[in-house]
């Protein structure tokens, strides 16, 4: 692993300084109703219809804890390669806003679900290993509104109390593109266990940015700053090149970091104080009287285990191994697991005798430009995974040429069409008979004597015009392996 | 039939169910009381009306299998009942109408009971004298300007001077069993778990219970087990199996092994409080029971712990009380001025008080020293219960240091109001039931009583004490109703 050629390092006259970064990503737990009261999740619901008499803190209303949530942890836990703890404890983090209806988050401080664990990501220069401190559950707030009225907040409780995990990072990250691949495999692990949707426009993944600076080669961390809630891996990476550039400027001018919370400003492209170490909250955490610890057994936890599918590091190395696929494709195909399934569909669907190279080929790059140009994902593809591999098995078996199956593909697209259907409607299939292209070529000869002369002559060039001139007579469709082997014989 | 109301609840549904008085009768006969003793200020929201129809409407159906059968009921102002304002003594809840009903309500309610009304309590439960209820002191039917302890006061106090057959409160750290002893009447807090929370105005989570409070043993047996209920909403709720409390009550209480914890012998403790407990002893012996001196070791440790885990989840649990969303809410010039304006104008001082004891104890750098502290003490005093029990079925103490005082007379000294609950808050911090009966009567001829705490789930072996002791007490409470013009 050659790390240091991509190093990412902050240059300043004689300095260089090396960023450090940790991650407390907030994943919203892809479930119907939440953590601790049945009331929907639904993204997008009208102000303050998905609300029960507990998510707004309503005298004497209790919380019970949502066993599925529990689960979706748990398997998270698993595919972040994380100890589960069988002993857990919900406590109280006390703060006043007025979305947040309780006076109090129930959160999990001490005891979280789940502790220390690690991902892989897949860097250009190898593989990079990056450490899980802790994945707890906790309830989210509701929403103030502030630019509704000049004179009142509005507050919609819709997602008062849905469950989120946090998952914390150790300060193992040293990049915006490392952050970018962290995001992004956490993202892809969650989808694949369906744990949650890790739809950042919807808010169901955000995170905090812990950002330090020291020196290249130091061992000891610097001064950290924290910058809230940042929702979307472009401002993550813009959030963290501003900072890290920022706290190097105080270092040269001899200046201090402060501790500090920070926002991250998207239209000024800068980071804010927030507030200072000073000012920061004292939560007053204690263990949530209302519920109990929460005990989970052996058997549960195996139970979990045997529900979880392949996950994408074991996909990869099973497509490298299996379908022989450099780890470049291997990658592409299982970094989104509608992708991955998809591919698998396609795989299963070509029968025996099958191109697998060929099918990747095309789906990376035919279906994912279509999908692109279309803003489509890919579980919304015009064109099925059944009708994509007849297409791909038209040209294996010579049905088709790979020009003519691009004319086919764009066929497809409206209304997933049967390729077969396409190629025989429009009589597309290739002219693969010896006779009839010998025939057409014999023509051709007969038209362009002098060119033909030129070319036994030693103008080998022109092989290729002779080559056109068949493949137009035949309407794109003759087998051109056929054809240059008819060409050689007879010019 | 004039003495309707001095009748108690066993013999009102005796009396309904043999169709000798119908539940109009008695829903009549307890308003009428209960609106010629305004001055006790028991109430804080009369139901009187509906009341009365939903009296005449049982009486024309009449479902005689329930076990509470059109009778009338007035409950503390801390359980939420639908559509009734429900406002835990506070100013901060005065306009508060919930649209649910507690668990426990809803239990009595199922059971063909009526609501009379809403009773006066201290604020968020919060008070040994019902004093700090925003809605003015609650007299004791006992004497003229005498508390009738709290906080459930209102609940005491009604039941006593009898403007309702029986009722239940909450007990955090001594709410029901103090002021029963104060004013010469049977209070019962179950064991932690026994009856839901749900719906019930929260003051410190982990101690809260509701629980009957009555004229004798028999009608607290069967008013729990009305009330005591496995409740899903309830992540502390237990689900064991519960007694016919009353069915199965008995005063055969022979071989039983009662302990005397010496613990429980306090400085100052005046001389009668002393005498009652040793004829206490007395009579436990004559029903046949053996009694052992035990050890309670931690015991003096039990009221400084539970004014650190106490007031540490209220102010918590008081945090929702912001004026955002329901309640009381003062102007503010912005956010965090309308909360403090809301907050100040609309808790009292012992809520503010203790709300500011929680959130310091709770604090960073404090949090060790006193809340983790008072969670281990906690433990081990429940640890003393548990070894003792090894060796008994139940323990005798007496309720309270002293019998009830003047109002006014502690409002400036908290400590000393604090005391009242020296002998009733080990019982909330080790999650036991604990009974408090009427034992006798101090030189003032204001009532004393007598406390019986039982292992956990043993609600049943307590009530058989109790009631075996009732009978040989046979304590008469002097109400001369005072208080009726």
């Amino acid at each position: 692993m050659s790390k240091k050629n991509s190093e990412y390092l902050i240059n300043r006259k004689d300095n260089q300084y090396e960023v450090v970064i940790g991650l407390e990503v907030h994943a919203q737990v892809l479930s119907d109703s939440k953590l601790f009261s049945t009331s929907a999740t639904k993204f997008g619901a009208e102000p303050n219809t998905q609300v029960s008499l507990v998510d707004a803190a309503f005298p004497g209303m209790l919380p019970v804890i949502n066993e599925f949530c529990v689960k979706q942890a748990i398997k998270t836990g698993i595919g972040l390669n994380a100890k589960i703890n069988k002993r857990s404890v919900f406590d109280r983090k006390n703060y006043f806003y007025a979305d947040l209806p309780q006076g109090y988050q129930i959160s999990q401080f001490k005891d979280p679900i789940v502790g220390e664990g690690k991902v892989i990501l897949d860097m250009p220069n190898g593989q990079k290993e990056v450490g899980i401190e802790r994945l707890h559950l906790e309830q989210d707030a509701g929403k103030s509104i502030h630019d509704l009225d000049p004179q009142n907040t509005f507050v919609d409780l819709n997602r008062s109390g849905v469950a989120l995990m946090e998952i914390v990072s150790k300060p193992d990250l040293r990049s915006p593109d490392e952050v970018n691949a962290y995001i992004k495999k956490l993202r892809s692990i969650m989808r694949y266990l369906g744990t949650c949707d890790g739809n950042m426009q919807e808010g169901s993944l955000r995170a905090d940015v812990n950002v330090s600076v020291r020196p290249k080669g130091s061992k000891e961390f610097g001064t950290r700053c924290e910058i809230k809630n940042v929702n979307s891996i472009k401002f993550m990476q813009m959030a963290i090149e501003y900072e890290a550039n920022r706290q190097v400027d105080l270092i040269e001018e001899g200046k201090t970091i402060d501790q500090e919370t920070r926002l991250f400003d998207t239209k000024k492209n800068e980071t804010r104080s927030m507030r200072s170490k000073e000012d920061a909250h004292d939560y007053r955490y204690f263990p949530d009287p209302d519920l109990l610890p929460l005990e989970v057994s052996e058997k549960f936890i195996e139970e979990l285990k045997n529900d979880i599918p392949e996950l994408p590091d074991d996909k990869k190395k099973r497509f490298i191994e299996e379908f022989k696929l450099s780890p470049y494709e291997a990658n592409i195909l299982v970094s989104d697991i509608d992708t991955a399934k998809y591919f698998e569909e396609v795989v299963a669907k070509m029968g025996k005798n099958k191109d697998i190279k060929l099918a990747v080929n095309w789906i990376t790059g035919e279906l994912f430009a279509v999908l692109n140009s279309k803003a489509l994902e890919i579980s919304q593809s015009p064109v099925s995974a059944k009708n994509f591999a007849i297409l791909i098995n038209l040209i294996k078996n010579g049905t088709i040429s790979g020009k003519i199956a691009k004319t086919v593909f764009e066929l497809m697209i409206d209304g997933d069409k049967d390729p077969q259907k396409i190629v025989e409607e429009k009589g597309l299939k290739q002219q693969s008979d010896p006779k009839a292209l010998e025939a057409l070529i014999d023509k051709i000869i007969n038209d362009n004597r002098e060119k033909a002369i030129e070319y036994k002559q030693g103008k080998e060039k022109l092989f290729g015009f002779f080559v056109g001139q068949a493949m137009k007579a035949s309407g794109g469709k003759a087998n051109p392996q056929l054809i240059n082997e008819i060409l050689k014989k007879k010019l | 039939m004039s003495d309707i109301t001095k009748q108690s609840l066993t013999e009102l549904v005796e009396n309904i169910k043999n169709k000798k008085l119908s539940s109009t009768d008695v829903t009549k006969a307890f308003i009428d009381r209960s609106v010629k003793s305004e001055e006790l200020n028991a109430y804080i929201t009369n139901d009187f009306t509906s009341a009365l129809d939903k009296a005449k409407k049982f009486d024309q159906k009449p479902n005689l299998n329930l076990k509470l059968p059109g009778i009338p009921m007035a409950v503390k102002d801390l359980f939420c009942t639908k559509d009734i304002k429900t406002t835990a003594g506070s100013k901060i809840l005065n306009n508060f109408v919930p649209t649910y009903e507690s668990t426990v309500t809803k239990n009595i309610w199922n059971e063909g009971a009526i609501l009379l009304g809403k009773l006066n309590c201290d604020e968020f439960a919060m008070g040994s004298s019902n004093e700090t209820s925003f809605f003015g002191n609650v007299q004791s039917p006992i004497d003229k300007n005498l508390v009738p302890g709290g906080s459930s006061g209102g609940s005491a106090s009604a039941v006593a001077g009898q403007l309702t057959p029986v009722t239940i409160g909450t007990d955090t750290g001594g709410s029901i069993r103090q002021p029963a002893s104060f004013t010469g009447i049977v209070g019962l807090k179950p064991t932690y778990g026994s009856c839901s929370r749900y719906g019930i105005v929260a003051f410190a989570s982990s101690l809260d219970q509701a629980g009957p409070m009555a004229q004798n043993v028999k009608d607290c047996a069967l008013l729990h087990e009305v009330i005591s209920s496995y409740d899903s909403k309830d992540s502390t709720s237990i689900d064991f199996k519960r007694n016919h409390y009353s069915k199965e009550l008995t005063n055969n209480i022979k071989g039983k092994k009662i302990g005397i914890p010496k613990e429980y012998r306090v400085d100052g403790m005046p001389k009668e409080i002393e005498d009652l407990w040793q004829k206490g002893i007395q009579y436990v012996k004559d029903c046949g029971a053996e009694t052992i001196d035990i050890s309670l070791p931690n015991t003096s440790y039990a009221l400084p712990t539970y004014y650190i885990v106490a007031p540490a989840e209220a102010s918590s649990n008081l945090a929702r009380y912001d004026g955002v969303k329901y309640g009381f809410r003062a102007k503010g010039e912005n956010l965090i001025d309308m909360y403090e304006k809301t907050r100040s104008e609309g808790f009292g001082a012992e809520v503010q008080r203790r709300i500011m004891i929680g959130t310091y104890v709770l604090s960073s750098g404090y949090y060790d020293a006193y809340y983790l502290k008072a969670q281990k003490v906690r433990k081990l005093i429940k640890n003393d219960f548990d070894e003792a029990y090894k060796k008994v079925d139940a323990i005798l103490t007496p309720s309270t240091p002293s019998s009830a005082f003047k109002i006014g007379e502690k409002t400036n000294d908290p400590v000393s109001m604090y005391l009242n609950d020296i002998f009733t808050v080990p019982v909330n911090l080790a999650g036991l039931p604990g009974i408090s009966i009427p034992a006798g009567h101090d030189s003032k001829g204001y009532p004393l009583g007598l406390q019986i705490i039982g292992k956990a789930f043993d609600e049943q072996n307590i009530l058989n004490i109790a009631y075996a002791m009732e009978e040989k007490i046979n304590f008469k409470n002097k109400i001369t109703d005072w208080w009726i013009k």
